[in-house]
């Protein structure tokens, strides 16, 4: 079969992210259902699929908003983790193990701030959340807060406006303006956030979670309502902060231009369960992806179905 | 003209013929209302009869300021509301906010020069240091409120954190020092190797820091039940803090004297010398003639020095990872924890803070008073810093100032209302309505200046250019 010829994959060799049996209920409907997939180290990881389909709940549960209601959620640092580690951070009950070289963290047992803060995930958001009173520079030092806050020795050098201080404020300003730069806001550093037009809006709330320095950047819905030259430009950003800065991607998103053009790896939902896993070519052609997005009859999903079960029973 | 045609012709041709019908009718109708309200809340006069309390009704004042209402509504319409007056051009800010812009520089040193010269000025006006008393004792408590005003300033104006009852913080520093002060074992341990006179000359400077710290700490244990509450349930439980802490207060009566207070608390010293008339007084050591107002015009230069500390170390905070993130927080709680905040340190480390100032504040109260009781402590304290604050621009710090100027010190003019007699007749007293025209003060306020006297917000760092935030892109913050 071609599948079986296929070469190995990125994320099966070196995932970031594993997903393991992930469920979520929230009373009795079920969001997610047994999700697995992994994230590859370096890849751009679309999570597609029709509305509704529990994507967003996925985020929530990496990221720590909520709280999952089963599964396992690997992040790891430098290299995967050996079965030994992972058997052994899962059940001494810590939330990570972190190595010299390398950590392991389970993303499940963590509160939302330390996924971002020590787990290094940050996330953006679908309705975008800038803190608009503020201008856009202090958007970006405000998610630098960790490390500004050992540097002002929780506010008592600050205080007293010591040089080590100072230094620190002034590298953290100049991240600052490397990210300003990257996404072309420089000019507007100075504006309030909530000033800015839309799309800029967008750039900016990319911006400021990479200053926090994460190695997994979780992006919900980053084309939405953005114009195709804007889209073309958010390509461009998506690819050049993984290509400078080795920042992991996985974003969900509607827009398929986007999808198909920037993505490695495409993990396809519906009804909270994963229907299709693999390259965008893959994706595409894959019937069950066709038939959640375009819709067909009932007779013909069962066809479908009955034909890949044969298919995958026959493969395992 | 778009203004010309939307009136009939005649309108513009004679304006006060065809107006005056309509602004007549305009006029009698808020009279009527103004009858209405002011009928029965002004009308009624409970008076004792024979001992016992009956009710008197005063036709004539209420005739008064009906008819002011009615002439003063009739002239608007005529003047300012007038359908014929030509619409104000806006071409730019007016003179008014160019005024402003041009005076702002010069405010912050010329506010802070008036506040250190103000014992003097109030001297020299009144013709000596006794009869200024008045005005000196205006000011120690406009500074009190000021300085309070900074210190709830950072829980609800930065972190937008509502709190209501601010006013047990200002009460846990005020009987720190009370409680410190009066204790007969820590006067015995310190009388044993320091002298007799030690404890009661130091207390104030021992126990300013102490009351701060036990504030903070307070503010801290607030803080942790209410973590998860937000906006209104924030409030309530804040109240109900606030109302816990002087129960107490009045119920432990062996500890805190219950609700006969604790008297007789150790007075100011200057750094360990009394403010007194003999030889090792503070009159005597620097060659002055004795005067009790001495001890006045330092206190006024403790708390004047000790809310220019408040606002230092908040300008500071602000522009260091801890203002910021508590200003993140009002803006959005969610991104705050999506970018690695932890939103617990970060509510605490506002409520703490608010707190120790406060603690500050109250131990000032309690050695300006010497005398502390839980009637110094109610709602209404919270109430007035709250309203402060918001009246001087929610995180603005040269707006809470002027608004604690503003209410503490209008209200005492309000009591100097004497000549209302000669429009109301002998048996008016003004300093009764002053709670009514301080409310409508207040409304008028928040119709012009809804988001308070300093609406804009200042950037804690820029690149290239400071530029003012608008007051309606900073959210005020839900919890």
């Amino acid at each position: 079969m071609a599948e079986m010829a296929a070469p190995v994959h990125n994320w099966d060799q070196d995932p970031i992210l594993e997903v393991q049996h992930l469920f979520m209920r929230f009373g009795g409907l079920v969001a997610v259902n047994d999700l697995s997939f992994k994230v590859g180290r370096g890849d751009i990881t679309a999570l597609i699929g029709p509305n509704g389909a529990g994507k967003t709940t996925v985020f929530n549960c990496i990221t720590g908003f909520y709280k999952p209601s089963e599964g396992r959620l690997v992040l790891a640092h430098g290299r995967a983790p050996t079965e030994e580690e992972l058997a052994a951070v899962t059940l001494n009950g810590e939330r990570a193990l972190v190595g010299p070289d390398a950590g392991v963290y389970l993303l499940e047992r963590m509160p939302d701030y330390k996924v971002s803060g020590e787990a290094k995930v940050a996330r953006t958001f679908q309705n975008i959340r800038l803190f608009t009173g503020m201008t856009v520079l202090e958007n970006l030092m405000v998610a630098q807060h960790n490390t500004l806050m050992v540097a002002s020795g929780y506010s008592l050098k600050g205080l007293f406006g010591l040089p080590s201080w100072n230094s620190a404020q002034k590298q953290a300003t100049e991240r600052a303006k490397y990210w300003l730069d990257k996404v072309g806001l420089t000019e507007r550093a100075d504006d309030p956030a909530g000033d800015l037009p839309y799309g800029a809006q967008r750039r900016l709330e990319i911006a400021r979670a990479m200053c926090s320095g994460p190695i997994l950047l979780c992006l919900d819905e980053p084309a939405a309502g953005l114009n195709p030259r804007e889209s073309l430009e958010l390509n461009e950003l998506l690819r050049a902060v993984r290509a400078e800065h080795g920042t992991s991607i996985l974003l969900i998103e509607h827009d398929m231009s986007v999808v198909m053009e920037i993505s490695d790896h495409v993990v396809v939902l519906d009804y909270g369960t994963k229907i299709s896993d693999g390259t965008p070519e893959a994706v595409k052609h894959d019937p069950r992806v066709i038939a959640a997005y375009l819709g067909v009859d009932e007779d013909a999903v069962e066809e479908v179905e009955a034909v890949l079960d044969e298919a995958t029973g026959t493969q395992s | 003209m778009a203004v010309d045609t939307a009136h009939p012709a005649g309108a513009v041709a004679s304006p006060g013929s065809s107006i005056l019908p309509g602004a007549l009718k305009d006029a009698f109708i808020t009279g009527l209302i103004a009858l209405g309200l002011l009928g029965p809340l002004v009308g009624f006069e409970t008076v004792v009869i024979d001992g016992a309390l009956g009710l008197a009704y005063r036709p004539l004042v209420v005739a008064i300021m009906v008819g002011i209402i009615f002439a003063g509504r009739l002239i608007l319409n005529l003047t300012v509301w007038s359908p014929n007056r030509p619409p104000k051009a806006q071409a730019g800010p007016g003179p008014v906010a160019r005024g402003m812009v041009a005076i702002s520089p010069a405010f912050k040193p010329a506010l802070f020069a008036f506040a250190i010269g103000f014992p003097f000025l109030a001297a020299a006006m009144t013709g000596g240091l006794n009869e200024s008393r008045y005005l000196i004792d205006l000011g120690i408590l406009i500074l009190t409120y000021v300085m309070l005003g900074w210190g709830l300033n950072i829980v609800v104006g930065l972190a937008g954190l509502l709190d209501l009852g601010y006013v047990a913080f200002y009460a846990v520093g005020a009987y720190t020092y009370a409680l410190l002060a009066t204790s007969e074992p820590v006067n015995a341990f310190f009388a044993s190797f320091l002298g007799e006179t030690f404890w009661a000359n130091w207390a104030f400077w021992f126990c300013l820091p102490a009351a701060g710290m036990f504030a903070g700490l307070w503010g801290m244990i607030l803080g942790f039940p209410v973590l998860r509450l937000r906006g209104d349930y924030l409030a309530i439980v804040t109240l109900a803090f606030g109302e816990i802490i002087r129960l107490v207060l009045i119920n432990w009566v062996d500890f805190t004297g219950g609700g006969a207070g604790i008297a007789s608390i150790p007075r100011a010293t200057f750094f360990g010398i009394p403010f007194t008339a003999g030889e090792d007084g503070f009159a005597a050591l620097f060659g002055l003639e004795f005067n009790p107002m001495h001890r006045i015009v330092f206190l006024y230069f403790v708390i004047l020095a000790l809310a220019l500390i408040t606002a230092f170390t908040t300008v500071r905070l602000r522009r260091l990872p801890v203002g910021r993130a508590w200003e993140a927080l009002r803006e959005d709680e969610i991104a705050c924890r999506s970018l690695g905040l932890n939103t617990t340190n970060v509510k605490l480390s506002a409520f703490a803070t608010g707190a120790m100032f406060g603690g500050f504040a109250g131990c000032f109260f309690a050695v300006r008073a010497g005398f502390v009781s839980p009637e110094s402590f109610t709602f209404d304290i919270s109430a007035m810093i709250l309203a402060i604050v918001v009246l001087g621009g929610m995180g603005s710090q040269i707006g809470v100032a002027v608004a604690a100027a503003v209410m503490m010190g209008g209200m005492e003019m309000l009591r100097n209302l004497g000549f209302l007699k000669q429009v109301f007749g002998e048996g008016f007293d003004p300093s009764l309505y002053r709670m009514l025209l301080f409310g409508f003060a207040m409304v008028a306020i928040m119709i012009w200046k809804p988001r308070g006297l300093v609406s804009s917000r200042d950037p804690t760092i820029y690149l290239k250019e400071k530029k003012a935030v608008s007051g309606s892109l900073v959210k005020e913050g839900h919890g």
